[in-house]
């Protein structure tokens, strides 16, 4: 598998590190109740099809990306920044 | 036998070797195979289930039954396909699977008993208790039924594995493959040519066909030999591709150094990970056998295979040979055979209207229905409309048609599609991204249609990468049509086996059928046809249409398994080369690595560094003894421990203050220039990812350190917090931990000791508890930061890496003159529990701040990572699991790590469990042992005798449960 | 009161010459992670180009001038190496001359060894004179420049020295036995 960094080209996935769903990137305000914690830190879909994955670029330039792909036929539609995602 | 003047290699250089001991000579170039065949060996192993004598089938990597093993001791090698292994001098080879013999095997007996041991006996007579499966049938299958074996010894071989990337990769470099490459290359693609055999020209080198007015073979090496000259093309001969992966990655194994004695220090084999922008598939087409009685006896072959042992090597597995096919091409067999002067009996051909290419006796609308031969093929019946036959051969050459080896287009999970006029699986286009199928493997089983088509295919690849193709004359080839009619199993009295080496026969399919296995997937797994090693390369097909038959189904309905990878078998020491030992995962060391090795300290991992774990003395026999001293030294003298291998993250910015108060739960912007502070940082469920302390060097300056185990993780977070969470702060951080040698200095003699060592001295009121500044240590800058693990009065002194190996001399040398010196991992570990300072043993993943008594540095915040989580009511329920301190009501009593803890009078089971014990010690200094653990409610609990169980070690003690801080509780000694 | 001692991180097991390469320890010289901080990327640029005449390498690029040379280590972070750092106000500026240990692989086989631990893209046509990388070599995380047709330098993490040596002599002698 080889996912497309924004900032170093498409690498090999040893690179990378599997977080989970980006998702994570919305988190809640500190006051949003428990039910928004929970949904935020514990409940995922599980899709067929498209996905947008955390990875973390550790073996690389140290970058968080969002990575788009297809858990059905394994494509990668592409990846940018968290950092951009979130700000 | 060898027949003179035949073959591709004219070199009289004879090779010797051994099969099952006796002695052999081979020719240059030979296969193992294709030497045993000349030798006229004609049982070469036996078959997994029931023994049955088994011969060399077909000529290439597909072949089920001729698996040998080479060599033997720690480079005993089992499972080698004999008609992949190259000859050497030398070379040792035995077969497999017999007792004592192949030639008579004792587990035979097998075969008699085969009546009882069809398709799903297993499954029908195991469902017995488990028992009889565990103690009684397992170990006897596993000895009457088996493969090669493994010595048992360690293996010094060197494997390796490699990575490469190409514009175009082209798999396989028969006629389709070189034209491929041959387009590829001039348009100015970096190719690489992978192909699984020696010697590249697939099938040009087993026919005798011409191309543009060379033979097949010349062709090739000319071809060959202009590719070679290009800078732009890779040849990977002995690579076989193995498998297709996601995003253009595709693994192979290549042969390195297995066609020849041992060399040491030359990898046997070398696994490759090969990236390329396009791929194309040229891996040609298999030929099928056909289902007949008795189809299994040595001396029957693939036709193909007949013709690449007589064109190729020059060896014929029989003086009399007959040829049995549904097809024309099959028929070249004959020719070929003929013109070497190889007395051919006759061609029994299935199709009432098949023609003779030549002057041999064709049979037409003929079948084969039996064998005959003891040890190999003597003669064969064969039926033609009304009337029974004897011919006399000891070789027949059977053809059921060809397979297109689709496998690798199918390893992305794409279905392949059956084709009526080729009566085989076709890929389709797309099923893996990128790849591209050309020649036999899709289809095209003329020589000129395959060469058009690879440079077709080229054309079309190149265009895609945006390159201009180069105008290539097609050479000229036979294009005789294929000509196929269906025949996949012969009716007849006998067994007609369909998977050779997994003893599945044309009955067994059909009684799959008949007990509702109807799905293809189910027969497979009910039958085992198709999970040997060949994996169904020569079976599938024939099995699949006699299941289509046998539930009245057609073969399109009926659907194919699933092709996974790898391709071909790959050895794990190839997939796992680098890894052994050592090289499993890098080694790092700290500056005073050596120092503490000389001083004869056993080293410990801790995550990938190395940590001397005690000094023994000479008159120290344990390390019980040692880590006593040891912490005695440092309570009432100084020790020496490098520190070095904790997280150290330079934090700067603006932000960097409102950076760490949200990463940690305590406060840091209130943190004075010169202080350290100590932080707990939470994960965002609310539980501790991990501790450690801060030292604010400036203004926006800090410097973290994290657990030597979190030290990556903490990273990563820090690098999320900051890019994910928090872009809005303007802070920067790098990791610092291998810029800095750092070594505690610990004890009351700490400064005293540092007095002689930092420029200046130490004065007292500047260096109070928890501060940090920069000093020179004798003419270097370094950092100095009075902070204590110990409990006692201590400092970590840090300067760069480089000074680091002789300034730990120095303070070992000078501690030693105080009455101090080395303390290592064990002591350490005893003073932090006696002090009750919790590690990742304590802060394990599952305890929260409320659980380590730290509940009061979340509840002062708004909030940072792990705030609101930590907040619900079941982290902070007094019902948890608490930290508390264990000692021994009777001091001599042992408490033991992942011991579990209940009520003085409870019985010791799950049910009744209240807690569990994280670390443990003998303490040298309260004379007893202590535990750190976590209990129910432990907090209001102090002062309660408990029981504590190891049902592992069989310890049971009764403890009392008091204050985790065993010593100093009032933290005089680390002020002083 | 003598002076400390200093050691190279590869003190005692490099130079070697295995087959058709040599791998060498370097002295990077002063070594210095520059990290700008928000908006201040062109300013740090500009500040070192006037200090030492080159500026603040692209991701994947180095750049040199004199005995100077900064290389991209990272999101948003360089190296300075073989000069002193000049004073930026706009960046975080990290003392690492200890930190890294960094190796040369010269000669005609160079890339091949390379090839059994690097997961890149080392082709001349892809990874040109002055391209840098962050990747892994092995299991170690670290950084790749081409510093010539035929060489390489390698940097990993100090206390990774050993290992670092160990795979490089490792891949070199299985390189150098295929003849
Ligand atoms: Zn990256």
């Amino acid at each position: 598998m080889r996912i497309p960094c924004p900032i170093c080209g498409t690498r090999d996935r040893r690179e990378f590190t599997y977080q989970g769903a980006a998702e994570l990137l919305r988190r809640p305000a500190p006051d949003a109740g428990d039910a928004a914690w929970d949904d935020y830190l514990h409940n995922r879909d599980n899709p067929c099809g498209e996905a947008r994955d955390l990875w973390f670029h550790e073996a690389g330039c140290g970058a968080w990306l969002v990575v788009e792909r297809d858990t059905a036929t394994h494509e990668v539609m592409g990846a940018e920044l968290a950092e951009k995602v979130a700000s | 036998m060898r027949i003179e003047g035949r073959g591709l290699c004219q070199s009289n250089t004879s090779v010797p070797f051994t099969f099952d001991g006796e002695r052999l000579t081979g020719r240059e170039g030979d296969t193992l195979a294709a030497a045993l065949i000349a030798n006229d060996k004609r049982v070469v192993g036996r078959s997994f289930k029931y023994h049955r004598p088994r011969g060399i089938l077909t000529a290439g990597s597909e072949e089920p039954n001729a698996l040998v093993t080479i060599g033997h001791g720690p480079q005993q090698d089992p499972n080698v396909r004999a008609t992949v292994q190259e000859l050497y001098e030398g070379l040792e080879a035995r077969s497999q699977n017999a007792f004592p013999s192949v030639s008579f095997d004792l587990m035979a007996v097998n075969d008699l008993m085969s009546p009882f041991l069809g398709a799903g006996f297993y499954y029908k007579t195991f469902m017995w208790p488990k028992n009889f499966w565990e103690k009684l049938y397992e170990p006897i299958i596993r000895r009457a039924a088996g493969l090669g074996a493994l010595s048992g010894l360690t293996n010094e071989d060197t494997y390796e594995k490699a990575y490469a990337f190409c514009d175009v990769l082209v798999i396989g470099a028969g006629p389709t493959g070189l034209m491929a490459a041959l387009g590829a290359a001039r348009a100015g693609a970096d190719v690489i040519v992978a192909d699984e055999d020696s010697r590249m020209g697939g099938r040009l080198l087993a026919e005798t066909g011409e191309v543009d007015g060379k033979p097949g073979h010349a062709w090739a090496a000319d071809i060959v030999a202009e590719l070679a000259t290009m800078d732009n093309v890779r040849l990977m001969h002995r690579t076989a591709v193995t498998g297709a992966y996601d995003q253009g990655t595709y693994g192979a194994l290549e042969r390195v150094g297995q066609h020849h004695p041992h060399q040491p220090g030359k990898p046997l084999e070398c696994f490759w990970r090969i990236v390329a922008r396009r791929a194309i598939l040229c891996a040609g087409a298999l030929e099928r056998p056909v289902a007949f009685p008795n189809n299994d006896r040595p001396g029957i072959m693939t036709a193909g295979a007949v013709r690449a042992y007589l064109n190729r090597w020059g060896v014929v597995a029989g003086r009399k040979v007959a040829v049995f096919a549904n097809n024309d091409g099959a028929h070249r067999t004959a020719l070929d055979l003929m013109a070497a002067g190889v007395d051919v009996s006759a061609v029994i051909d299935s199709r009432a209207e098949a023609q003779a290419l030549g002057d041999y006796k064709l049979f037409t609308g003929a079948q084969v229905i039996g064998t005959k031969g003891r040890k190999g093929l003597e003669s064969l019946s064969i039926r033609q409309s009304d009337r029974t036959l004897r011919i006399e051969a000891e070789c027949l050459a059977v053809s059921g048609g060809w397979n297109p080896s689709v496998h690798l287009a199918c390893h992305m999970n794409g279905r392949p599609e059956w084709n009526a006029e080729t009566l085989s699986f076709l890929p389709r286009d797309g099923m893996v991204p990128g790849m591209t199928a050309a020649g036999a493997a899709r289809g095209q089983f003329s020589t000129a249609a395959c060469l058009a088509d690879g440079a077709r295919v080229a054309k079309e690849v190149v265009i895609e990468l945006g390159l201009t193709p180069s105008d290539t004359a097609m050479p000229r080839a036979e294009d005789r049509p294929y000509r196929i009619e269906e025949l996949w199993a012969v009716e007849g009295r006998g067994r007609k086996w369909l998977d050779f080496q997994n003893d599945v026969h044309v009955k067994d399919v059909r009684l799959a059928a008949q007990e509702n296995f109807r799905s293809v997937e189910h027969m497979k797994r009910y039958t085992t046809q198709g999970m040997a090693t060949d994996q169904g390369k020569n079976s599938n097909v024939a099995a699949l249409a006699v299941l289509a038959d046998a539930t009245g189904r057609g073969i399109p309905e009926t659907g194919t398994t699933t092709f996974r990878p790898p391709y071909t078998p790959v050895s794990i020491a190839a997939m796992g080369a680098g890894s052994q030992g050592e090289g499993f995962a890098p080694k790092r060391v700290t500056t005073s690595h050596t120092a503490s090795v000389d001083r004869g300290a056993p080293m410990i991992e801790a995550g990938l560094w190395y940590r001397p774990s005690y000094f023994p003395k000479p008159d120290e026999r344990t390390w019980q003894e040692s880590c006593n001293r040891e912490v005695t030294m440092v309570r009432n003298a100084v020790g020496i421990c490098d520190v070095s291998t904790l997280g150290k993250i330079d934090i700067q910015g603006p932000d960097a203050a409102a950076f760490l108060d949200f990463v940690y739960t305590n406060t840091f912007s209130t943190l004075k220039v010169g202080r350290v502070r100590y932080g707990l940082m939470l994960r965002e469920d609310g539980h501790v990812m991990d501790d450690g302390t801060t030292a604010r060097m400036g203004k926006s300056h800090f410097v973290m350190t994290t657990t030597t185990a979190a030290a990556g993780l903490v990273m990563r977070h820090l690098a999320w917090v900051s890019q994910a969470l928090r872009p809005d702060l303007d802070v920067v951080f790098t990791s610092a931990t291998e810029q800095w040698a750092q070594f505690a200095v610990a004890g009351p003699k700490s400064r005293d000791l540092l007095d002689a060592v930092v420029d200046g001295g130490i004065d007292p009121e500047s260096w109070p508890f928890m501060a940090c500044g920069e000093v020179d240590v004798m003419g270097v800058r370094g950092r100095l930061f009075r902070i204590s693990f110990s409990g006692e009065h201590a400092y970590e002194i840090a300067v760069p890496a480089g000074y680091g190996a002789a300034l730990y001399r120095v303070l070992l040398a000078q501690a030693e003159t105080m009455g101090g010196g080395a303390y290592g991992m064990e002591a350490l570990n005893v003073m932090r529990i006696e002090k009750g300072h919790i590690t990742h043993a304590e802060i394990h993943g599952r305890t929260t701040a409320f659980d380590i008594g730290f509940e009061g540095m979340v509840s002062k915040k708004t909030d940072c990572v792990g705030f609101s989580a930590s907040r619900r009511p079941g982290l902070l329920e007094e019902s948890r699991e608490q930290l508390v301190g264990l000692h021994p009501v009777d001091p001599a009593g042992k408490l033991t790590a992942g011991a579990h803890l209940f009520e003085d009078r409870a019985e010791p089971v799950r049910t009744n469990d209240h807690g569990y014990v994280t670390s443990v010690c003998h303490s040298p200094t309260l004379g007893h042992d202590l535990a750190l653990g976590f209990l129910t409610n432990g907090r209001a609990r102090h002062g309660e005798t408990i029981k504590m169980v190891d049902h592992l070690r069989g310890v049971t003690t009764l403890a009392r449960v008091c204050d985790p801080v065993f010593f100093d509780k009032e933290g005089a000694r680390v002020r002083g | 009161m003598a002076n400390l001692v200093a050691l190279s991180p590869c003190e005692g097991l490099l130079p070697q010459t295995i087959g058709a390469v040599t791998i060498a320890e370097i002295d990077p010289g002063p070594v210095t992670a520059i990290l700008p901080f928000k908006g201040q990327d062109k300013a740090v640029g500009e500040a070192l180009k006037s200090a030492l005449g080159l500026g603040f390498p692209a991701p994947g690029r180095s750049q040199s001038k004199g005995g100077a040379r900064a290389i991209w280590v990272g999101k948003g972070e360089a190296l300075l190496m073989g000069a002193a750092c000049p004073d930026l106000a706009g960046a975080a500026c990290v003392d690492q001359s200890d930190a890294w240990c960094v190796v040369e692989i010269v000669g005609d086989r160079a890339e091949d060894v390379l090839a059994r631990l690097v997961p890149l893209d080392l082709r001349a046509s892809q990874f040109k004179r002055g391209h840098t990388a962050r990747t892994l070599l092995g299991r170690m995380t670290a950084s790749a420049t081409r510093s010539g047709a035929k060489a390489f330098e390698i940097m990993v993490f100090r206390s990774m020295a050993e290992t670092l040596v160990e795979e490089l002599t490792r891949a070199a002698g299985a390189v150098a036995a295929r003849g």
